[in-house]
C-alpha cells in the first residue's frame, strides 16, 4: 500500500488553493441526502436482521476489516500504513462515541465512505472512498445497520499524527479529490447482462480491485487508461486482470476466476501476499453467483497491450534444472504441475510471467496461501533467502518462467538484491559449493 | 492459584495425533477446547521445509525434534527387586516435543489391528481351548480382551484413515478377499483413501519371492501418501516424493499424515479452540468429591504456574506420560504385581521384533528411494492368522521387506559382516553394500505379563520435582518363542530371494534394554476394558475412577499387535471424542456402570 500514497503533496496543496471553482463537483455531498442526519451510530439500533446480514456481506465485500481490524479489537483500527510522507494509521470505526465513529450520523457515514469527508476532515485516499463511491444507497443503509451491531471499542487513534507537514493537512486532500475523484455512483450499462453489471459493481465498488490492479500516476491516482492492467504495491505486484493472453487472464473462464476468488486458487495459481489476505478476509465470502459475476465482467475486459515476453534462454543456465529439482519439485512437481488448490503450478500459470516481484518476494520471504472455508490448508512456501544467492534465485526464476511452455523476460540478479535489501531478508549462508 | 484461566469445556493435555483428533471432533461439535502442549509450535514450511527436512544429522542422528532427556525421562529395570536407573538417551521409544507430538516425526505405517488383537483371551480359548488360555495365565501372561471388537472399531478406523489420507489396497472389502491386498485384515467398508505406493526394486523382489513361497504379500498401508488428497476437513496433502526422510524427520511437502498436514490447518482457525504451547501440565486437580477433577495445573516455559479449569480433562500425551499423569493426579490405584491389585500401570508391553539383513551381489537396491512406510509385508504369520495348535506360543509377527530409508549416516553399519569398520576397505564396502543390502523386519505381538508394569520411581524426579515414571519390563517366554518362529520364516524368505551373508538380529535373545530400538511401540499401562478390576478405562476411554477424565493413546492397548499403533490410537481418539460430545457432556457421569 505504501507506494500508492506517493502523493506529490506540494502540488496537491497548490491545487487545493487554486482550484476552488472545481470544488463543487467533487465535494458535492448531496448524494448523502438519502441518509438520516439525526441519530448517531452509538444510539442507533436496527431491528432489521436481514439488513444487518446484508450489511455484513457488504462489509466483507469492501474488506473493511483488512485495514480496520489489526489486533486492537474488531474494527478498532491501528493498522499503520507507511508512506514516503509519514505513517498513516487506520481509524477506529467501532461505534465507540469518543474514539470511534459512534458520534457519526448515517449521513456523516455516507459522506465519509462515499466521498472521503470524515469527521475530522478529508480522508486520505488510502481509504478507498474513490471506489466505495459506487456503493448503492441500499448497500450503504445495510452497512450502516451492520456497523451498529459492532461492539464499541475504546481505542484512540491519531490517524495522521505520523504524517509530516504539509501532508498532515487534511485539506490538501480536497485538492486531490478535485483532480482525481469521480464523485458519481454506479451506472449500469444498458447493453450488458445483469451478471456483467453486478460484476462491474463489485469490481469497481466494494471490491475496489483497481486500487491495486490499476497502475497509479505520480500523484497516486489510478490511471484510467490502464484500468486493471496491473499495478505495483512495492514489495508485491498486482497482475494484469485483462484478457491479455501472455500475462493476464486470457484463457481463464468466469468459473476459474470465481474459484480463485472463493478458494484462493483456480487449480493453477494460488493466491499469496496481499491477495491471499483479500481472499481470506473478503473474497471467499462472495456468493457463488457474485463470484461468477466478477468473473463474467473480468473476462469481458479487452486485452492490454503488453506484448508477449521474448523469453530467456535457460538451457545454458548452469544450476537451474538441478536447483529446481532439489529445492522446488517436492511441492511444485517435476513438471511444474503443483498441487491442485494448494501449491501453485508453474506450467500454464500466466500470472508468473509478467512482473517478477511476487516470485522474488516469495523466494526471499516465503509466502502463505489463504485459508478459506473450502480450502483449509493455507500451505506455506518456505523462504530460500538463507540458502540461495541472488544469482541462483534469479536463475531459478528464469527457469520456471521459461520452462513447460512458459516464456518471460530474464530476472536480473540485481532485482533480487534490491528486494533482499528492502525486505531485510537474510543473507545466504556461506556455502563453498556455490 | 494466582493464574487461573477462563474455564474450558474440555482441556486436552498433549497435542499430538490423539489430541488433535480429539480437539477436531470436539470443536466441530461446538465445545470450547483448550489444548496444552509441552513442546513448541512446529510448522511445515518454517520448521522442516524440503530444503531442511532431509537433514539426517540434525533430525535422525541428533534427534533434534525429540524432547530433551533433561525435561523428562523414565527409569528402567528388567524386574522387581532391581534398582531402576534413569534412561539417558532416546532409543527404545521417543517422546515428541512439539505441537503434533510423535505424529510429526513418525514413519507413517498405518495399520488397523487384526480382529484377533482385540480379543486375544476369548479367541485363544475359543480356538485352542480354555486349558490353553489357563496355561498361559499360569505362566504369567495377563491376557484380556479390549472390550471393543474390530467390527466396533472399523468405523473409527475408517474416519481416521480419511483424515490421514492413508495409501493402500484393500484385502478384505466387506468380507470379500482381494488378492494383492492384505487378505488377513478385518473387513473394511471401502478401499483406502489413496492407492498403494509403488514398489522399489527390493519390494518387487520380496513380493515375488513371498508369492512364490505361497504367502500373501501386499503393500504396507502408508501415511506417506501416494497422490494429492483432500481430506474431509478440507485440508490438502501432497504426493510423497519417496525421499525416505520420514521417521525422526518432519515432512516438508505435506505428504506424511500428521497433525500438521491433516488437522491443524483447520483446527487452528476455529474460534473455540486454543492451544497453549511450551506449557507443561503437572497433574489434574481432584474435586472434593473425589469422583471428578476440576481442571489441570500447569507450568509455563518461564516457570509460571497456572490452573486451567475444565468440565472434562483428556490426557492425550505420549503413552508413558498418560500413565504418569494419572499417577501424579492420584486417579485410580497403582498396580501392584505382588497382589495384582490396582489398574494404573498394568499391562505394559513393548513389541517383539527381529530383523534379517542380507546382501545381493551386484544389485542396485537404490535405497535413496524410500518412504517411512514403504514396504511389502506378509501377514501369514501375524496374530492368529496361522494355526498355533502345535506351537508353544500365541501371537505372531508381520514380516516385511522394507525400503523405508537410505539415510547415508544410519546405513553405515549396514555392511557385510567381517568388513573393517574404518579406512579404505570400509569406504569401498559401504559404497558397495549401500546398494546391495536389503532388510526384512519382523514386527511381533507382545503379550502383557504380571511382572511388566509402570509405576512412579521412588528416587528420581523431574525438573519440577515430580517423580519420574519407572518401567519394569523384560521379554516373556511366549513372545520369545513367537519371534524365534517369525525370524525363521524371515530367514527362509531372505535365502529364497537370493540374499547372502545374512545378519540376523533377534532383539528378544537378550534381556530388553532401553538403548536398543527395533520398534518404538511401547504400549499399555492405562488400558481400556470391560472389567474395572483389570482396566483403568472403560470402553470409551473414560476413567473408571474419575468420570470426567478420559485418556487416549497406545497406553490404552491391553496387548500389542504385530503392527504400528498410530491408526489404532487415532481410531480410539475418534471413538472417545464422540462419546464425549454425543453422550457425556449432555449427562456427565460414568458412560459404563462399574
Amino acid at each position: 500500500m505504501a507506494k500508492w500514497i506517493k502523493i506529490a503533496g506540494g502540488a496537491v496543496v497548490l491545487a487545493a488553493i487554486g482550484a476552488g471553482g472545481w470544488a463543487w463537483t467533487s465535494l458535492n455531498t448531496s448524494r448523502s441526502g438519502v441518509a438520516d442526519d439525526s441519530v448517531a451510530l452509538a444510539d442507533f439500533t436496527s431491528d432489521d436482521a436481514e439488513a444487518v446480514a446484508r450489511g455484513e456481506y457488504v462489509m466483507r465485500m469492501g474488506d473493511c476489516a483488512a485495514c480496520h481490524t489489526r489486533g486492537q479489537g474488531d474494527f478498532a483500527g491501528g493498522y499503520e500504513i507507511p508512506t514516503p510522507f509519514g505513517t498513516l494509521v487506520s481509524s477506529n470505526i467501532t461505534p465507540d462515541r469518543d474514539t470511534g465513529i459512534g458520534g457519526m450520523t448515517e449521513r456523516d457515514f455516507f459522506d465519509a465512505l462515499r466521498q472521503g469527508i470524515g469527521q475530522h476532515g478529508f480522508l486520505y485516499p488510502a481509504m478507498p472512498y474513490t471506489a466505495y463511491a459506487k456503493l448503492t444507497d441500499g448497500d450503504m443503509h445495510d452497512l450502516w445497520a451492520y456497523m451498529s451491531t459492532v461492539a464499541p471499542v475504546s481505542n484512540d487513534i491519531d490517524e495522521n499524527g505520523g504524517m509530516a507537514f504539509p501532508y498532515n493537512i487534511r485539506l490538501a486532500m480536497a485538492g486531490w479529490d478535485m483532480l482525481f475523484f469521480s464523485n458519481s455512483g454506479f451506472e449500469p450499462e444498458a447493453g450488458e447482462s445483469e451478471a456483467w453489471n453486478r460484476g462491474k459493481y463489485i469490481v469497481d465498488g466494494g471490491g475496489h480491485c483497481s486500487a491495486c490492479h490499476s497502475p497509479r500516476n505520480a500523484l497516486g491516482a489510478e490511471v484510467a487508461a490502464a484500468y486493471l492492467e496491473g499495478g505495483s504495491l512495492g514489495d508485491w505486484s498486482a497482475p494484469d486482470l485483462t484478457q491479455n493472453p501472455h500475462v493476464g487472464l486470457g484463457g481463464s473462464t468466469a468459473e476459474d476466476i470465481a474459484a480463485y476468488l472463493r478458494k484462493g486458487s483456480d487449480g493453477v495459481a494460488v493466491a499469496a501476499g496481499p491477495m491471499a489476505e483479500a481472499v481470506e478476509h473478503s473474497l471467499q465470502y462472495l456468493t457463488e453467483e457474485d463470484a461468477l459475476a466478477v468473473g463474467t465482467y473480468l473476462v469481458s475486459l479487452p486485452a492490454s497491450d503488453t506484448p508477449a515476453p521474448e523469453g530467456a534462454d535457460v538451457a545454458s543456465l548452469p544450476h537451474a534444472a538441478l536447483d529446481y529439482e532439489v529445492n522446488c519439485s517436492a511441492c511444485h512437481g517435476l513438471s511444474g504441475e503443483g498441487i491442485t488448490g494448494m501449491v501453485p503450478a508453474f506450467a500454464g500459470n500466466k500470472g508468473l510471467l509478467g512482473d517478477p516481484t511476487n516470485l522474488i518476494h516469495a523466494m526471499l520471504k516465503g509466502a502463505r496461501a489463504p485459508h478459506t472455508h473450502e480450502v483449509q490448508t493455507a500451505a506455506g512456501m518456505p523462504s530460500f533467502a538463507w540458502k540461495l544467492s541472488d544469482e541462483r534465485i534469479a536463475e531459478l526464476l528464469d527457469y520456471v518462467r521459461n520452462s513447460w511452455g512458459n516464456a518471460a523476460a530474464a530476472v536480473p540478479a540485481s532485482s533480487v538484491a534490491e528486494m533482499r535489501a528492502s525486505l531485510d531478508a537474510r543473507e545466504p549462508m556461506a556455502n563453498p559449493a556455490q | 492459584m494466582a493464574n487461573e484461566r477462563p474455564k474450558a469445556d474440555v482441556v486436552i493435555v498433549g497435542l499430538g495425533w490423539a489430541g488433535s483428533v480429539m480437539a477436531e471432533e470436539l470443536t466441530r461439535a461446538g465445545l470450547n477446547v483448550v489444548a496444552i502442549e509441552r513442546g513448541a509450535w512446529r510448522d511445515t514450511s518454517t520448521d522442516f521445509p524440503p530444503a531442511v527436512d532431509p537433514d539426517e544429522l540434525r533430525w535422525h542422528t541428533r534427534r533434534h525434534m525429540l524432547q530433551p532427556m533433561s525435561v523428562e525421562t523414565t527409569t528402567f529395570r528388567n524386574r522387581t527387586g532391581q534398582e531402576a536407573a534413569p534412561v539417558r538417551n532416546w532409543n527404545a521409544f521417543q517422546f515428541g516435543w512439539n505441537v503434533g507430538g510423535a505424529g510429526t516425526h513418525w514413519a507413517g505405517m498405518s495399520w488397523r489391528f487384526l480382529p484377533w488383537d482385540f480379543q486375544v483371551a476369548t479367541q485363544t480359548a475359543e480356538r485352542y481351548g480354555q486349558d490353553r488360555l489357563d496355561g498361559l495365565t499360569d505362566e504369567g501372561l495377563m491376557l484380556q480382551d479390549w472390550g471393543v471388537t474390530y467390527e466396533e472399531m472399523a468405523p473409527f478406523y475408517d474416519r481416521f484413515e480419511r483424515i490421514a489420507g492413508t495409501s493402500g489396497k484393500a484385502g478384505n472389502l466387506n468380507g470379500e478377499k482381494i488378492k494383492g491386498g492384505n487378505v488377513f485384515e478385518g473387513p473394511r467398508d471401502r478401499d483406502y483413501p489413496t492407492p498403494e505406493l509403488k514398489d522399489t526394486n527390493w519390494m518387487r523382489m520380496y513380493r515375488e519371492t513371498a508369492e512364490g513361497m505361497g504367502y500373501n504379500p501386499f503393500t504396507i498401508p502408508a501415511g506417506n501418501i501416494s497422490q494429492a488428497y483432500v481430506n474431509p476437513l478440507g485440508v490438502t496433502m501432497g504426493p510423497c516424493t519417496y525421499c525416505g526422510f520420514c521417521d525422526f524427520h518432519g515432512c516438508g511437502n505435506f505428504s506424511k499424515s500428521s497433525p500438521q498436514a491433516c488437522i491443524l490447518p483447520a483446527l487452528m482457525r476455529r474460534p473455540n479452540f486454543t492451544v497453549l504451547t511450551e506449557t507443561e501440565v503437572l497433574h489434574a486437580v481432584k474435586h472434593e468429591d473425589g469422583k471428578t477433577v476440576t481442571g489441570v495445573n500447569y507450568v509455563t516455559r518461564d516457570g509460571q504456574e497456572g490452573f486451567q479449569p475444565a468440565d472434562v480433562v483428556v490426557f492425550t500425551a505420549y503413552q508413558m506420560d498418560n500413565v504418569r499423569l494419572m499417577l501424579l493426579s492420584q486417579i485410580g490405584e497403582q498396580y501392584d504385581p505382588a497382589t495384582m491389585k490396582g489398574t494404573i500401570g498394568r499391562n505394559y508391553s513393548y513389541q517383539t521384533c527381529s530383523s534379517v539383513t542380507a546382501f545381493f551381489p551386484g544389485a542396485k537396491m537404490n535405497p535413496f528411494i524410500g518412504g517411512g512406510a514403504l514396504g511389502v509385508q506378509i501377514d501369514d504369520f501375524n496374530g492368529d492368522n496361522f494355526d498355533h495348535s502345535d506351537l508353544d506360543f500365541i501371537g505372531g509377527a508381520g514380516i516385511m521387506g522394507y525400503s523405508t530409508n537410505g539415510r547415508p549416516i544410519a546405513n553405515m553399519n549396514g555392511i557385510r559382516p567381517g568388513t573393517k569398520r574404518w579406512g579404505s576397505e570400509w569406504k569401498e564396502a559401504y559404497a558397495r553394500d549401500y546398494q546391495e543390502a536389503a532388510n526384512i523386519f519382523c514386527q511381533g505381538t507382545s503379550m502383557p505379563t504380571r511382572d511388566a508394569y509402570l509405576s512412579l520411581d521412588p528416587t528420581y524426579r523431574d525438573r519440577h520435582g515430580q517423580p519420574l515414571l519407572r518401567l519394569t519390563f523384560d521379554w516373556n517366554r511366549n513372545d520369545k518363542s513367537m519371534i524365534a518362529h517369525a525370524t525363521e520364516k524371515a530367514i527362509a524368505i531372505m535365502k529364497e530371494a537370493g540374499g547372502e551373508d545374512l545378519m540376523v538380529d533377534n532383539q528378544a535373545e537378550a534381556s530388553w534394554n532401553p538403548y536398543k530400538q527395533h520398534s518404538s511401540h511401547t504400549i499399555g499401562g492405562l488400558v481400556m476394558g470391560a472389567d474395572p478390576s483389570t482396566s483403568a478405562l472403560n470402553l470409551y476411554l473414560q476413567s473408571w475412577d474419575c468420570h470426567n477424565v478420559f485418556s487416549v493413546g497406545a497406553s490404552a492397548f491391553p496387548n500389542n499387535g504385530g503392527y504400528n499403533p498410530t491408526l489404532t490410537v487415532g481410531a480410539l481418539a475418534v471413538r472417545a471424542a464422540r462419546a464425549i460430545h454425543e453422550t457425556y457432556v449432555n449427562n456427565p457421569g460414568p458412560l459404563v456402570e462399574a
